[in-house]
């Protein structure tokens, strides 16, 4: 694509996980019997009225402050209106023109290169119910009958709009991922795309450097971020090679198909419908003064990017911090075993490294474990005094994980803590070197390369626990005694 | 003695206090009445007795264990068919609706039933309240007590005729335009529209949200305010519904109008209005002046053209309220062959052609590249019309006018004219878009012997003005009649 550029703007939608929904006080529970979450007003029943739910108004504050959005003073509701039956009042309450949050920013990281993101807004609405159809394709055109579950309506959703600032699918993917995780870190939804209760829809335009936008289109159905990334790679190549061909760029939406690894047309611009907005009279404006604003920002947790830098600089690897911080719960222990005085590199890669490892190959979480801070520490600090080989830590921590029990505990009935006291290894350093008389000439003559050959023997002789570190110190000194 | 159905609430609860009557006397009474009635006038669409009785013994047995609710305790009232009832069918006068009965009870039915009124039923209306006649029912118009060739008004012209003939003691309504106080005029008894957002909206059929009301209906200006203070208050489901402290209402019945400044409305005095409905509006302005009000005139220039900024917004509020019914849930289905073509039929057959007129229009003011020309500039001539009322109110307490520029016109006079028929709102409109209380009280009979009502309007959350006014407008218009189908010797057997 040498002389083309890729715009990309990304529309993201997180379901919240409040306790009740959007407008009414009917739960938000996931895999609930069809229709036994609904009242009259999620089933836009006749004289029903929407009522707005103050923890969802918080929550969407709360990511509108991480994106360092302006939270909008006098923000109101309106109605989008369109008829689909899985819409119970054949309109939507979502929001137009005066969003609950605009103008905010995400920096990512992507090849590596910093990029700031602009947010254009942030705003509420309420989600649909869903539609299953009765046919083999699943698609509603074919279906013999239709059923409706109305479960999901009315649960809140929170639109997050991106400016056009992302160039390229590496840089999309970095985008969905660090939003994802700044989401995650302010406990308003888990935001997982294979749940549905994250969403992303990416605008694709290309053009020539220092051109105009190009035409854009849409494209839809992405459900992982791998997903996301080849669809708008796939897009963009489409797009340049049309244009390439002589042919132009629709204004369309596009649905992706992950398996054929493709984009096809689901409907163009002329066919998109008028949705009549108008502002929702069963609402009032709502009004977020200063004092709430400056509740919200005070608020705020420490966000994904500020908190890998952070951890990184206390000497832990920077892969390793983000891995932390990406599962948070490991980043949370992390801090916690640090500041009971835990040598923060070490414990960084125990996180980071095994303990991540003993997660996937048991198919467990960290919460699940016996896994304490308090463990860890006791760990580094056996570690700091070589008692434990770095070895045998790693041996001790998969134990502890297990919950067999603390590592002292745990190193002592397996027989795993290390010799380090001189007395007790002295007389297997001389009876070593006393077998290998030739070994020790060469030490004698300033040859010091047949070191790690007598540690080497010592640690045989001992069963590997004696402390290579001293065994290395007390040869070193009988030579050059000697 | 009369009968019982010509109490009015206050006498009936004092009758059913002293042990005269009982509350299940009374509801047999006001059974009896509309057994009589009902053929000629169609008021309600839904009339059940047995319940009714059961909800009467139910209150005298309560009220004997000492639980007395109030005035409404035991009172046979109606309700405008576009109120949800639990478990009673609720059609708003539509033919999409025939058939469904709701879930749940709108507030101010359970502000009702906590007090034990009893509900007789419910009662005809315009097609989801849109008209001024109540020709526009699904079911079939309801007709005016003084004259059965004519119409009670609309769009709550069932709960007005049945209040008018004692087929009810008192009846809840709605307001969107006008349609608690027009019909109130033409059938010769009290009608008011409260402040918006004072009586919560959950549980109405919305036609628009930002202007639909709900408010009471009786015989009396006393018995209206009681009812009026048994609906009122603070509602956690409605979001537009007031927070604040209700404010006074009833307190100052009897205090009379000395020194208050009453403002006459210059546009709503002249053109347009009959002959003897200005005359008759002209003698109450006279007598209030002499009962001590300081009587002026006064200018609301945007009330012009109010009537056509509300038929914007009223429609284009009323296109997306009326989206839902389309077969897929609840009520009329008409099956196609695909999902769309169901809902385009069901809405074909279930909605009516004035429905189907005010859908059209207001789809069309909110469509891109006309918002603006409509729905936008609407909404500008509605702020005026606020600024209007606020300079007004700067100057007198209350402003009055004719609530109907005509008494009740002949069936099917104005059927096919809207414009005609939208005309009928002129004096009553410009409350519903400052959201300011209103209300209509008979005065007087034309020479067709066809009641004249007039109108009192007042800022936002001062009923009691409103009132205070509306007592001494009934003291001093002494009107006692009572159409003659409400009187025993003409009824039929
Ligand atoms: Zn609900």
């Amino acid at each position: 694509m040498s002389g083309w550029e890729a715009v990309i703007g990304i529309e993201t939608h997180v379901e919240l996980q409040t306790e009740s929904k959007m407008f009414c006080g009917c739960p938000v529970r996931f895999g609930a019997e069809p229709n036994t979450t609904v009242c009259p007003v999620c089933l836009g029943l006749p004289g029903a009225l929407p009522v707005p739910n103050e923890e969802a108004i918080e929550r969407i504050l709360r990511i509108g402050a991480a994106f360092e959005c302006t939270l909008v003073e006098g923000s109101l509701f309106h109605r989008k209106n369109y008829f689909y039956p899985d819409l119970p009042k054949n309109y939507q309450i979502t929001q137009y023109d005066l969003p609950f949050c605009i103008d905010g920013h995400l920096d990512i990281e992507a090849d590596g290169e910093e990029v700031r993101v602009g947010i254009t807004r942030v705003h509420m609405e309420e989600d649909t119910g869903k539609s299953i159809h009765g046919s083999e394709t699943g698609r509603i055109h074919d279906a013999e009958y239709s059923l409706l579950d109305f479960n999901r309506s009315g649960v809140p959703l929170v639109e997050i709009v991106s400016e056009p600032d992302i160039r390229t699918p590496e840089q999309a993917r970095a985008y969905a991922a660090e939003l994802q995780r700044v989401v995650r870190s302010l406990g308003v939804s888990d935001a997982r795309l294979e749940e549905g209760s994250v969403r992303f829809d990416a605008n694709i335009s290309v053009r020539r450097a220092g051109d105009d936008f190009g035409t854009r289109a849409e494209v839809k159905n992405m459900n992982s971020l791998r997903s996301l990334q080849r669809a708008i790679a796939y897009e963009i190549d489409r797009q340049i090679a049309l244009i390439e061909s002589g042919s132009e760029v629709v204004q369309e939406t596009r649905h992706w198909d992950e398996g054929s690894g493709k984009t096809s047309s689901m409907r163009s611009k002329e066919e998109s419908e008028d949705y009549r907005y108008f502002q929702e009279p069963d609402l009032v404006p709502l009004h977020v003064d200063q004092t709430w604003r400056d509740r919200v920002f005070a608020g705020l947790p420490e966000l994904p990017a500020v908190r890998r830098h952070r951890i990184a600089a206390t000497g832990v690897d920077r892969q390793a911090a983000a891995v932390m911080v990406e599962a948070g719960d490991l980043a949370d222990l992390f801090d916690e075993a640090v500041s009971l005085g835990s040598e923060a590199r070490t414990v960084g890669n125990w996180l980071s490294g095994d303990v991540v490892a003993y997660l996937r190959r048991n198919e467990t979480t960290l919460a699940d474990t016996h896994l304490q801070a308090e463990h860890l520490q006791e760990l580094a600090v056996m570690v700091g005094e070589g008692a434990l080989s770095s070895t045998a830590a790693k041996d001790v921590l998969a134990r502890v994980l297990a919950g067999e029990g603390s590592p002292r505990a745990i190193a002592e009935q397996h027989d795993l803590l290390q010799i380090s006291d001189t007395g007790a290894l002295e007389a297997e350093v001389e009876a070593v070197l006393a077998d290998n008389p030739d070994v020790l000439a060469k030490l004698q003559s300033g040859d010091l390369k047949p070191i790690g050959f007598l540690v080497g023997q010592v640690m045989r002789a001992t069963g590997g626990k004696a402390d290579p570190k001293v065994v290395s110190e007390l040869i070193r000194n009988k030579a050059t005694a000697g | 003695m009369s009968d019982l159905a010509d109490l009015t609430v206050s006498e009936a609860a004092s009758s059913i206090r002293r042990g005269e009557a009982t509350s299940l006397e009374i509801t047999n009474a006001v059974i009896a009445r509309a057994g009589v009635t009902e053929s000629h006038l169609h008021a309600y669409l839904t009339f059940d007795q047995d319940a009714a009785r059961a909800a009467a013994q139910a209150a005298d047995a309560a009220l004997a264990a000492g639980d007395d609710g109030g005035l409404f305790h035991g009172i046979p009232i109606a309700l405008k068919d576009n109120m949800t009832t639990r478990g009673t069918e609720t059609t708003a006068g539509s033919k999409i609706l025939s058939g469904y009965v709701p879930p749940y009870n709108a507030t101010v039915v359970r502000r009702l039933q906590d007090r034990h009124a009893v509900i007789l039923g419910k009662t005809n209306l315009d097609e989801f309240a849109m008209g001024s006649s109540t020709e526009n029912s699904a079911y079939g118009p309801t007709r005016n007590p003084w004259d059965t060739d004519r119409v009670p008004g609309g769009s709550s012209g069932g709960s007005a005729a049945a209040v008018a003939v004692g087929s009810a003691l008192a009846a809840l309504g709605s307001d969107t335009g006008g349609s608690i106080r027009q019909p109130a005029s033409l059938c010769g008894i009290v009608g008011v529209k409260p402040t918006y957002g004072l009586v919560s909206r959950y549980g109405l059929i919305a036609f628009a949200s930002s202007l639909d009301q709900i408010g009471p209906f009786a015989r009396t200006v006393g018995d209206t305010a009681a009812l009026l203070e048994v609906i009122v208050g603070h509602d956690i489901h409605d979001a537009t519904s007031y927070r604040g402290d209700v404010p006074p209402i009833s307190t100052a019945l009897e205090t009379g109008v000395a020194g208050m400044r009453i403002g006459v409305v210059k546009e709503l005095s002249g053109e347009g209005i009959d002959d003897e409905v200005a005359a008759a509006c002209r003698a109450m302005y006279e007598k209030l002046a002499a009962a001590g009000a300081e009587v002026t005139e006064v200018s609301l220039p945007a009330s012009e053209t109010a009537l056509s900024a509300y038929y914007l917004i009223a429609p284009a509020e009323a296109s997306a309220n009326l989206a839902r019914f389309d077969g897929v849930r609840y009520g009329l289905r008409v099956d196609g062959d695909t999902t769309e073509e169901m809902m385009a039929r069901t809405r074909a057959e279930g909605f009516g052609p004035e429905v189907a007129r005010r859908i059209l229009l207001g789809t069309y003011a909110l469509s891109a590249g006309y918002y603006d020309a409509f729905y936008g500039q609407a909404q500008k001539v509605r702020t005026l019309v606020r600024r209007d009322f606020a300079a007004a109110y700067e100057k007198v307490d209350v402003l009055v006018s004719p609530t109907s520029p005509t008494t009740a016109f002949p069936i099917g006079e104005r059927t096919a004219d809207p414009l005609s028929m939208y005309y009928a709102d002129v004096c009553t409109i410009a409350s519903n878009l400052a959201g300011d209380p209103s209300g209509s009280i008979p005065i007087a009979l034309d020479s067709a012997a066809l009641p004249i009502g007039f109108q009192i309007m007042a800022p936002a959350l001062h009923e009691e003005q409103l009132f205070r006014v509306a007592a001494e407008v009934e003291r001093l218009a002494e009107f006692r009649q009572r159409p003659e189908l409400a009187t025993s010797e003409v009824r039929p057997a």
